[in-house]
């Protein structure tokens, strides 16, 4: 029997769409075990779902950056017998799971779309422009983050169970001065939207049009480099390569001319529409339906002809 | 006297991105061409800009990197961008070397250049080192944390903004929703994110002092390191090229587009 123990970087209330994806691969594999620094009082409820077998904490809350995270993750290894470790494809897990691969002399595959039962592991690489398989070599377990968006989620609803508190601590490496909780953006999270409305350097700095169009579709808004960097958009908006990657059903790009870094973060979106003046933009290269326009005016009217449709 | 500081950038050498990338035959990256990854210019930023800040203290920048004989162009760059030393660690034993390796061979580099630096002063230099927030060809992020554990070091990933005061570095970053302000003793390692600074241009002095800065190689002998010490713990079994995502329909707007994207979304039922 292969087990797998899949480690959260964080936890909040309920599962994000990422973690249960994370669940999901691993229910495929093997014995699910979760491993998370999160406090271990709260940890039980977002967990009740059905098929894990282990549930370790450390004594209290451990929170990243803190190396203890690759202490708590190396105790949970030697419980749990794993030969399989999954995260999520964010820094934070990265960097814990990064340490854990130094420690247990293994080697680290992140940003994977899919794990074979024999534990190959599937990704794309270079901008999407090619698919690997690979795996580990040697004696140590396999050490993956999972790139959100990539593989079915079926997480059955379960009953709280209990929690296994291990004994790691947080270090007192880093001293932390402040920490925010970043605004909600009172849309849905840009990496599980079903709809994204992306905009970039042509919105020329009005986000009117975008927004209501991002209200009309229930849809998230997502941005190119160029249109975060003018500070039109918060950053957490960016699309693309130093940016989130999404897999929406719909992506609709507005003004944004698709240069490879971009495209990175979009291109294994369901249909891609693109709405951009120059027919030569790139993005048209990928576009399921290109209009080539100036979006002052192809805006209103969709937007129009989408409430006409509705009343 | 206050202490000098040292800061080591690490720099990697990649295919253009401009370009066309591809795979050779033994399923490793092409990587007969290459430029100073552009996501490596930001931390050689951020550490000229830490030095600015403090006037009253030695600072040296030292860039580093791991890789063939052609990656000596990246330190060629960085040097005209204003690093003040440049070490090239190039060893056959490294090449398609995953991150395991390349952290390992970058971790005894580290320890080969900070042990091996003078400096003016009565007291140890403090120590830093920078990357970037990923390569631009692997794009794992991870070397950073794995450098960090080899040295024994903490880590601050995705850096936004940093500055330093004896013996502290206040660091911003962001960690899932949470904006994180943080604070550490040297040494550590720090990656930096393309939105901490706008990297300078070398202008043409630069350029010409570039030339006379110190390049030191090495080969993983030089550092001790024997190649058993740097093997891949990940095997790549299959590269193969993805077939291009192909374009549909692209109609150029005549006063009714905006109804013609509604009627396609309706009927690809996506409205
Ligand atoms: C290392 C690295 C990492 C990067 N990471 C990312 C990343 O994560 N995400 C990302 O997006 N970029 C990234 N970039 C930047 C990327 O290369 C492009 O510069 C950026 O995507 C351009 O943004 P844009 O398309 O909005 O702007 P532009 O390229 O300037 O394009 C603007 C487009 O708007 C169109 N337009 C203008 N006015 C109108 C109008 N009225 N109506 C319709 N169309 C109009 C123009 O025809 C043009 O095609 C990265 C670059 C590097 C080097």
């Amino acid at each position: 029997m292969t087990n797998v123990l899949v480690f959260f970087d964080r936890l909040d209330e309920e599962l994000s769409g990422a973690q249960r994806e994370l669940l999901s691969l691993a229910g495929r594999i093997g014995a699910v075990h979760v491993v998370t620094g999160a406090d271990p009082q709260v940890v039980p409820q977002p967990l009740s779902v059905k098929g894990i077998h282990d549930i370790y904490t450390g004594t209290g809350l451990i929170e990243p950056p803190d190396a203890a995270l690759a202490d708590l993750l190396e105790t949970a290894l030697a419980e749990s017998h794993a030969d399989v470790v999954l995260g999520a494809d964010t820094p934070d897990a990265v960097d814990a799971l990064a340490r854990l691969a130094v420690r247990a002399e293994t080697g680290l595959i992140t940003s994977a779309t899919d794990i074979s039962p024999d534990l190959v592991v599937t990704k794309q690489v270079l901008a999407g422009a090619y698919t690997t398989t690979s795996q580990v070599t040697g004696e140590g377990p396999l050490i993956v983050t999972l790139k959100p968006n990539s593989v079915e989620s079926v997480v059955v609803p379960g009953h709280p169970q209990e929690v296994t508190s291990l004994p790691v601590g947080p270090s007192q490496q880093t001293e932390v001065l402040a920490s925010e909780q970043l605004p909600s953006t009172g849309r849905p999270p840009l990496t599980e939207a079903r709809v994204v409305v992306a905009a970039g350097r042509g919105i020329d700095g009005d986000l009117s049009l975008i927004e209501e169009l991002a209200d009309e579709l229930g849809a998230a808004i997502g941005a190119s480099r160029a249109a975060t960097d003018a500070g039109w958009i918060d950053h957490s908006a960016q699309v693309g390569q130093t940016g989130v990657t999404v897999s929406p059903q719909l992506y609709i790009s507005v003004g944004i001319s698709g240069a490879i870094q971009q495209k990175a973060g979009m291109q294994t979106s369901g249909t891609i529409v693109a709405i951009n003046k120059d027919e030569d933009a790139p993005v048209f290269e990928i576009a399921d339906f290109g209009v080539v326009g100036d979006l002052n005016e192809v805006l209103p009217q969709m937007i129009e002809e989408i409430r006409r449709r509705r009343s | 006297m206050s202490r000098p500081v040292h800061i080591i950038t690490l720099v990697k050498w990649v295919p253009d991105a401009q370009l066309e990338r591809r795979f050779t035959e033994q399923r490793r990256l092409d990587r007969s061409e290459g430029i100073l990854g552009e996501l490596d210019e930001h931390p050689i930023e951020a550490a000229l800009q830490l030095r600015e800040s403090l006037p009253e203290r030695s600072v040296r920048v030292s860039a580093l990197t791991v890789g063939p004989a052609g990656a000596s162009t990246a330190l060629k760059k960085a040097l005209q961008l204003g690093a003040d030393e440049a070490f090239h660690l190039a060893d056959d034993a490294l090449a398609g070397a995953d991150i395991f390796a390349t952290s390992a061979a970058a971790a005894a580099a580290v320890q080969k250049i900070f042990e091996t630096a003078e400096f003016d002063a009565d007291e140890p230099a403090e120590q830093l080192i920078l990357t970037g927030m990923s390569s631009e060809d692997g794009e794992s992020g991870a070397v950073p944390a794995q450098l960090a554990e080899r040295l024994g070091v903490p880590a601050l990933t995705q850096a936004t903004e940093l500055s330093l005061t004896t013996g502290h570095l206040v660091v911003a970053r962001i960690s899932g929703d949470v904006q994180q302000r943080l604070d550490v003793r040297l040494p550590a390692v720090v990656s930096v994110t393309d939105q901490a600074n706008d990297p300078r241009y070398p202008n043409f002095k630069a350029i010409m002092a570039a030339k006379k800065k110190p390049v030191t190689t090495w080969a993983l002998t030089d550092l001790g390191v024997a190649a058993s010490a740097v093997t891949s713990r990940v095997e790549v079994l299959t590269a193969a090229a993805r077939p291009p995502r192909t374009s549909g329909q692209i109609i150029t707007d005549e006063g009714d587009a905006g109804a013609k994207i509604v009627d396609y979304l309706v009927k690809e039922r996506l409205l």
